[in-house]
């Protein structure tokens, strides 16, 4: 009987290609359907935020009218939490508990992420892509089951006081930036940078959310002597400073970070010829831009939009953020394949390679491995010329 | 009490305690801040609805209160158990306090002074100097309280969410059998007095500023101990979690639910708690026009709260009962 031996080796090596083949699920996901779940600020004071989900939902909705990933129809549950952890934290666990959704994607805010992270990395629940660029989200040791996406703001400070010290070692810094988590993670990475430099910034002035205005700071800035000027807040607060910076006469070399580097939403509010000069960085195209007008991914976006979500703004580059990271989870969902299991959905999270969304600057790749949690890594410097922002030097980061 | 108020506490004691053995975790977490909500509305009434002082403040009280547990719990080691007196203390305190300058002003002009508590707090909480404990905008991550040892030595599981919701539940009891005897007796008298009439109650010998500030404390400090429980529950607090909406929605908690009634916190607690998630079912698109609708409803149906029309509807089967 050597036939016998054989037949097993035989059938052993017919197994483990079959096994791998075979289907594995965990909830929320079958033959059909991948459900995913998402929280997001459609009231409340972080309302304008909320274009982000609704935009993901219409690319969903492309998705599935194409045909799916890989035959399976996506299931977008997307609900409200303006932006308050309490209510984050119970929608979340209805998403897990109740809708059974195979993972949570882009719930937006460092404060909601906070509030639900130990609760999903206990459950083993995916907290994917999560929309805040925070540092600490790239933590796969104590984390394996939360990862961020857009460079973070440590890593953007870090290369405008790169820029600083080889372009004027001699510069008097001011900073003004909003005080929270955003603003201060800008900052640490801006003096992480300056490394035993920091000396140069010889004033720092900080402005709350709620606060009206910020002419007071910028007046402060102005006396303090800086020639340079790192403005880290958001679109509102932005147009605000750049007006004011302007108008005082002060006119410092001036840094404004990436949150804030929207044509729309902020130079034409402040003034463009008050915006000449003003030196930013980039990871992806702007859709108010000219010179990517005839550029096949914006062109791609913009039909996009008028088909899918003709109520959303084209030119907000939320919407376009949007598009991109559904792209991401998009390629992830792909490669995952057959084994639609958490595990291993968040390993396929955590391997791609030089994977592009074309909507992101030339040469911008996104990359993750099992001990680098930080999909985008890397940006452009751009300085405004009146009419759009310039890219010049090379691609910043890795 | 009579025995035809006692069963309906009982039969309402009874589904409270089967509840978490019938429906999901979700829901008994659910459930749990519906507890909470409870005690804070209870704290409410006490205020508004039997002393006539109108506070748009209270989710002030109930971030002190939270912030109390969750700083003693993450900074100090403390048992989560142990924060609710401190919470409570703090609160009584912080309530007092702000009582005795506020009571000053009547009605619509308090309302304005507490208001500027509730807009005031989210910010205080990000001052840079009480960073090192409140944690600033980032806020305090706290773990889940384990269910005790005792309850699997005894062959029994209980999982975390249904142990957190017998605790709540406990405390919750306690309090409204605190709030019950509180407002029975001379000092509760009292309190509806200066609500009524606080010229006629001063005329009594009521030392009017004494009772309305105590009633602030007392207030404070029940809005206080939920604070403390519902952080406990969520396990973070962050200043984000306590806008003014939530005063707001506080107040619509004990005017649904009744005034001047103690029963009418558990219905507002359900109404702030669910309703919401209704509207949100029914509308994605525009979920607070839904809850307006929602709010006009209840307000011209049950002008006296849900409370008001249970008790209306049980006074109109017992007169046909009694008419047979």
């Amino acid at each position: 009987m050597k036939l016998v031996p054989i037949a097993a080796l035989l059938a052993a090596a017919l197994a483990s290609p079959a096994a791998y083949a075979q289907k594995k699920y965990d909830p929320g996901a079958t033959d059909k359907v991948i459900k995913i779940g998402n929280t997001n600020p459609y009231s409340g004071p972080a309302s304008s935020y909320g274009t982000i989900g609704k935009a993901i939902g219409a690319y969903w909705k492309m998705v599935n009218d194409k045909g799916g990933i890989n035959g399976r129809m996506i299931e977008w549950v997307s609900y409200d939490d303006g932006y308050s952890p309490p209510k984050t934290v119970e929608m979340v666990r209805k998403l897990v508990e109740q809708d059974q959704v195979l993972i949570v994607f882009q719930t937006l805010g460092t404060p909601p992420n906070t509030a639900i992270q130990k609760y999903l990395n206990t459950k083993k629940v995916p907290q994917s892509f999560v929309a805040t660029g925070a540092t600490k989200w790239n933590d796969p040791r104590n984390f394996p089951w939360t990862i961020g996406w857009q460079p973070n703001y440590q890593t953007e400070g870090r290369i405008y006081a790169e820029h600083i010290l080889k372009n004027n070692p001699k510069a008097k810094i001011g900073v003004l930036y909003q005080n929270d988590d955003y603003g201060k993670d800008y900052l640490k990475g801006f003096r992480d940078g300056l490394g035993d430099k920091t000396s140069m910034i010889v004033k720092e002035v900080s402005y709350e959310v709620t606060d009206p205005t910020v002419d007071s700071q910028i007046v402060q800035l102005q006396a303090s002597g800086a020639d340079t000027f790192f403005n880290i807040t958001i679109p509102k607060f932005a147009a605000q400073a750049i007006r004011k910076a302007y108008d005082t006469g002060w006119k410092p070399t001036h840094y404004l970070n990436n949150v804030s580097a929207s044509v729309g939403s902020v130079l034409i509010p402040a003034g463009l010829d008050k915006s000449v000069g003003l030196i930013s960085t980039q990871y992806f195209k702007d859709p108010n831009d000219a010179q990517w007008k005839d550029d096949p991914a914006i062109k791609e976006f913009h039909a996009f939009m008028k088909k899918y979500y003709p109520e959303g703004n084209v030119l907000d580059p939320f919407n376009l953020y949007a598009h991109l990271v559904a792209e991401t989870l998009h390629q992830v969902l792909k490669q995952s394949g057959n084994n639609l299991t958490r595990a291993n959905v968040m390993k396929q999270a955590a391997s791609l390679k030089d994977y592009r969304p074309e909507g992101l600057l030339p040469g911008i790749r996104i990359n993750t491995d099992a001990a680098d949690f930080a999909p985008l890594e890397s940006e452009q410097l751009t300085r405004f010329d009146g009419k759009v922002f310039q890219r010049f030097g090379p691609i910043i980061g890795k | 009490m009579t025995r035809r108020q006692l069963i309906p506490i009982a039969v309402l004691l009874l589904v409270a305690c089967a509840l978490p053995l019938l429906v999901s975790d979700y829901r008994v977490f659910q459930f749990n801040l519906v507890l909470v909500y409870a005690i804070a509305l209870l704290g409410l009434n006490l205020l508004t609805g039997y002393n006539g002082q109108i506070s748009l403040g209270h989710g002030a009280f109930y971030a002190i209160g939270a912030y109390c547990a969750a700083i003693l719990m993450d900074k100090y080691g403390v048992p989560y158990w142990a924060t609710l007196p401190v919470a409570g203390a703090v609160c009584l305190l912080a309530g007092f306090l702000f009582g005795l300058p506020a009571l000053r002003l009547e009605g619509l002009y308090l309302a304005l002074a507490t208001f500027a508590l509730g807009v005031s707090l989210p910010s205080l909480l990000k001052y840079h100097h009480l960073e090192k404990w409140t944690g600033g905008v980032q806020g305090i991550v706290i773990a889940k309280p384990e269910p005790p040892a005792f309850f699997s030595s005894m062959g029994l599981t209980i999982n975390p969410d249904q142990w957190l919701y017998y605790f709540t539940l406990a405390v919750a009891i306690v309090m409204f059998l605190l709030a019950w005897n509180i407002l029975r007796g001379r000092i509760g008298r009292a309190m509806v007095a200066i609500r009524d009439q606080h010229i006629a109650a001063e005329a009594m010998g009521v030392n009017t500023a004494m009772v309305k500030s105590l009633a602030f404390g007392v207030s404070a400090m029940y809005t206080g101990v939920a604070g403390a429980l519902g952080a406990i529950a969520i396990q973070y607090v962050a200043p984000d979690s306590f806008n003014i909406f939530l005063s707001i929605v506080f107040l619509v908690g004990i005017v649904i639910g009744g005034l001047a009634s103690i029963s009418g916190a558990i219905y507002g607690a359900l109404f702030i708690q669910f309703v919401p998630n209704i509207a949100d079912d029914i509308s994605r698109a525009a979920p607070w026009a839904i809850f307006g609708i929602f709010l006009i409803g209840f307000v011209y149906l049950m002008p006296m709260g849900i409370a008001g029309a249970v008790r209306m509807g049980l006074a109109r089967m017992q007169r046909k009962a009694q008419n047979k």
